[in-house]
């Protein structure tokens, strides 16, 4: 119990450079066990790297709608993995009954774009529904009141599909194109993982030209820098709200396609995982900043893979895989508590102090 | 409003359980739905009865066209394959078993239905409460009639009772018309002299008033230990678990309620409780050392408390939203970490710590459910009391302040650290001795009982009761962990239910069903000295003492 300000002060700055410390410590020292040790060759290293960087841009995907609504609201849209969810789910459906007619097979690309389309119709219409009934009318409340409503709304849509689809997994249809790997530049990759990244970053682009290119786009930039004068310049700030959560919803949507491709299967509580993540790489890449959504998912798709290989491994610990999601999760809170501004975003930093 | 009928519909028909022998649950519940929409739609209207009534006719006339719409489309093409309730018996039950030939009768009903509804919301309060009471009665009777029968079969007078109420499958129409009777006329009988209740129990002198509260107290307590005596096993476990919620909800309470910092990863001091006492008493190779549980329980709520001291201390910088996230973040970690294989030598991985011995007290054995009940009923009585002593005191008022504004608290002259700091350590230290008495209830820990979930349910419950209200937290906790429990038809919607109530609450009544009164002092600023402040006055004098 220490009375002055220094005493107190350096007793919590001691502890949070003791955490430091061990992290680093951590990292290093495992980092160097796992490379002196020569387990894994480099092969090896250029698939861990190739699936984090699948998973990574479809982390990034989602995280733009996180981000677009915290610019623009200062909320976070806890129920956006359940919209995500929402739209691997009917693309299974949609994809299960093209499948069915073996229209897949004749017109892969074309049957990608339908299930795409109809993915990301319904994730819009969740999300754009979820605004409407949860968040619209608390826009004016406390903060903590719209999250809580943020998390029923999440537990909600998860219960629903729930109730609606069954509670077991199901298994998403191959595409017979898309099995097997191709060889790109001498490296072999898995044609899903290949997809994944490819739709991930055509989307980002279309969207990140969407909204530095398009009036409704630099509306809504307008909003996020401030509300109320961009309303009086004649924005119609519920309008803006309104596309930006369709807009984020959307980007979901198709994030959801592309998980399920890579990972080929759906369930309704497969939303919470990626949720989190996502929402971290947009903290990691600074909230509200959406080149840096981008930049943080494919940075935590990265960590996440290599990461308790390489850090933990050589430690000796067994099982690292195990704890892949303990390592996204510690991703999560060290940047909260080291950098809660991101590794671009110093934009909203200045604006909240 | 269509759309809620739509997606309540699809899971109605796995509710099969029969009420009266004439109504079914499944079709309870979509009266139910139509009376609101009649409601909801006359009450939008105004309260003129022609527009009220129309708006309730046409509401009544669309739903029912949806439903049928929904029925043509069910029984003509095979939904099944995406909709897993889609079945055949849904559709007989919407159509009232006549498939696409009932469709005018469909409509019908829902139009009448629908008006009713809308009848219901012009009539003068007076006639409108006791008919509410006698449908909620009649409604109550059947959906626990398991229950009471369970309760009603010993003893010489019960099981009359018992036969003039029920039969075997349920209430019996005779049943249904005299609980309906009974509660209407309770309902008018309470209308006319509950005020004159309240304004005696006002109007005493400050000494009788507190005698008479403690009068209150003391009954409430005899009775809450004769308890499980008379209800068995199976509702004693039920209130063990609404007790553990509550110790949890009066532990997450303090952070949330008093000092405003949302957690999301509260389970882990659950889990850090429950483990603790785990390895300190079990037989199995696990075990540090073999205490008795009632050492140990002091040891986990010590262990709880500096795990939520170290939890707070590198968070402290962090507010809001994002605290919310951090916490979850560290939850998670927690269970993942006891899942992983990483601590499995030391904490037995997925199969966690079983054989965990009873509690033994002077050669008295804790065993059963009600014996259990009796610990769980001593902890929470504790903890609320010490609860409510935190929140008059100097720390208390440093927390709400801190709730209110941190900055200003700080310029103030709070020391924000060591409030946060506590107050992460406190609510650990309550999640804790909850954590011990579930493990030694279960008899085993392992970490899938420590998932996310329970945290939701907790914050679920506190801002059902009220944020910041430890009565409330009773309150919440009956509401959302005793009632699921106790209708097991519903528990497999309870998360459904949750979601709906959460967004619900937060719209219609931010400040719960039994608020504190500085909260709901902020939330309704108009309404300034009411009886019902009176009253939460009052009653908060009893929290207190």
């Amino acid at each position: 119990m220490g009375r002055t300000f220094w005493q107190r002060f350096s007793l919590i700055s001691l502890f949070l450079w003791a955490f430091r410390i061990t992290v680093v410590l951590v990292v290093v020292v495992g980092t160097y066990g796992t490379l002196s040790s020569g387990k894994y060759g480099p092969a090896q290293w250029i698939d861990i790297v190739i699936f984090g960087l699948s998973q990574g841009s479809i982390y990034a995907l989602i995280a733009l709608g996180y981000t677009m609504v915290y610019g623009i609201l200062r909320m976070i849209n806890f129920a956006h993995g359940e919209v995500f969810m929402s739209g691997a789910y009917t693309a299974y459906f949609a994809a299960a009954a093209l499948n069915g007619f073996g229209f897949l097979a004749r017109h892969p690309f074309l049957g990608l774009l339908i299930v795409l389309v109809v993915a990301m119709a319904t994730a819009t219409g969740v999300g754009l529904l979820v605004e409407r009934i949860a968040y619209r009318p608390l826009r004016r409340a406390p903060r903590l009141v719209p999250l809580i409503a943020a998390i029923g709304a999440s537990f909600f849509l998860q219960y629903t599909f729930r109730g609606f689809f069954g509670a077991g997994f199901q298994a998403y249809p191959d595409w017979p194109l898309f099995k097997g790997q191709m060889v790109v530049a001498g490296i072999g990759i898995l044609r899903t993982q290949a997809v994944a990244i490819v739709g991930a970053v055509f989307l980002m682009v279309a969207l990140y030209l969407f909204v530095m290119r398009t009036k409704i786009g630099t509306a809504m930039r307008a909003v996020s820098e401030d509300m109320e004068v961009a309303a009086m310049m004649g924005i119609n700030v519920d309008r803006v709200i309104v596309v930006t959560f369709g807009v984020g919803a959307a980007a979901a949507g198709a994030a959801g396609v592309l998980y399920a491709l890579v990972f080929k299967q759906v369930w309704f509580f497969m939303g919470f995982v990626p949720g989190i993540k996502a929402f971290t790489s947009a903290v990691l890449g600074g909230i509200g900043n959406i080149p840096g959504a981008m930049v943080g998912g494919l940075f935590l798709g990265l960590i996440e893979s290599a990461g308790p290989i390489l850090f933990l491994d050589g430690l000796g610990i067994p099982a690292p895989n195990q704890l892949k999601d303990v390592f996204a999760f510690t991703m999560l809170v060290l940047v909260l508590i080291f950098r809660p501004t991101g590794i671009l975003g110093e934009r909203l930093a200045a604006k909240k102090a | 409003m269509v759309f809620l009928g739509l997606v309540g519909m699809v899971e109605v028909f796995a509710r099969k359980a029969i009420i009266v022998g004439v109504i079914s649950l499944g079709h309870t519940l979509l009266l139910l739905t139509g009376l609101a929409a009649g409601l909801q739609a006359a009450a939008r209207a105004g309260r003129r009865p022609i527009p009220a009534l129309g708006a309730a006719l046409l509401a009544g006339a669309m739903s029912g066209v949806v439903v049928c719409a929904f029925i043509v489309v069910g029984t003509s093409a095979n939904l099944r394959g995406m909709f897993v309730n889609a079945s055949p018996a849904l559709f007989g039950l919407l159509s009232f078993g006549r498939g696409t030939a009932g469709i005018p009768l469909v409509v019908l009903a829902w139009t009448v239905v629908s008006l009713l509804g809308g009848t219901f919301a012009i009539l003068p309060p007076a006639i409108r409460r006791p008919l509410s009471a006698g449908g909620a009665a009649v409604l109550l009777l059947g959906l626990f009639q398991e229950l009471l029968q369970l309760l009603l079969q010993e003893g010489t007078i019960r099981p009359l009772v018992r036969a003039f109420f029920f039969d075997n499958d349920g209430l019996v129409v005779r049943g249904a018309v005299t609980g309906l009777a009974a509660a209407v006329v309770w309902s008018a009988v309470r209308q006319r002299w509950r005020p004159s209740i309240r304004t005696r129990f006002l109007h005493m002198t400050p000494r009788n008033r507190r005698a008479s509260l403690y009068l209150v107290l003391l009954l409430t307590v005899v009775v809450l230990f004769y308890l499980p005596i008379f209800l068995g096993e199976f509702v004693s476990q039920v209130l063990v678990f609404v007790g553990l919620f509550t110790l949890m909800g009066l532990g997450l309470n303090l952070e949330v309620g008093f000092a405003g910092l949302l957690d999301l990863g509260f389970v882990a001091f659950f889990a850090i409780g429950a483990y603790t006492v785990a390895l300190l008493t079990t037989p199995e190779k696990y075990a540090l050392v073999h205490l008795p549980f009632w050492a140990a329980v002091p040891v986990a709520v010590l262990v709880s408390l500096i795990a939520g001291i170290f939890f707070g201390l590198p968070i402290l910088g962090i507010r809001g939203d994002y605290l919310a996230i951090a916490t979850l973040g560290f939850g998670e970690i927690i269970r993942l970490l006891v899942l992983s294989d990483f601590l499995k030598p030391w904490l037995g991985g997925a199969r966690g710590i079983v054989n965990l011995p009873k509690p033994v007290l002077f050669g008295f054995e804790f065993k059963q459910f009600g014996q259990l009940f009796w610990i769980t009923l001593a902890a929470s009585a504790l903890i609320a009391f010490v609860a409510a002593r935190l929140r008059d005191s100097r720390l208390g008022r440093s927390w709400m302040a801190i709730r209110e504004d941190e900055d200003v608290a700080e310029a103030v002259g709070i020391n924000t650290i060591n409030a946060k700091l506590l107050a992460y350590g406190l609510g650990g230290a309550f999640a804790g001795m909850g954590g011990a008495i579930f493990a030694v209830m279960i008899g085993s820990v392992f970490p899938q009982s420590f998932s996310l979930l329970v945290s939701i349910n907790t914050l679920a419950l506190i801002i059902v009761g009220g944020v910041g209200s430890l009565p409330g937290v009773i309150v919440g906790s009956l509401f959302l962990v005793g009632l699921p429990e106790l209708l097991r038809e519903f528990s497999e919607f309870r998360f459904l239910v949750y979601g709906a109530v959460l967004i619900l609450m937060m719209q219609v009544r931010p400040e719960g069903l039994w608020p504190a009164v500085s909260v709901a002092r902020e939330f309704r600023p108009d309404e300034g000295p009411s009886p019902a402040r009176e009253e939460a006055l009052a009653t908060g004098g009893e929290g207190g003492g």
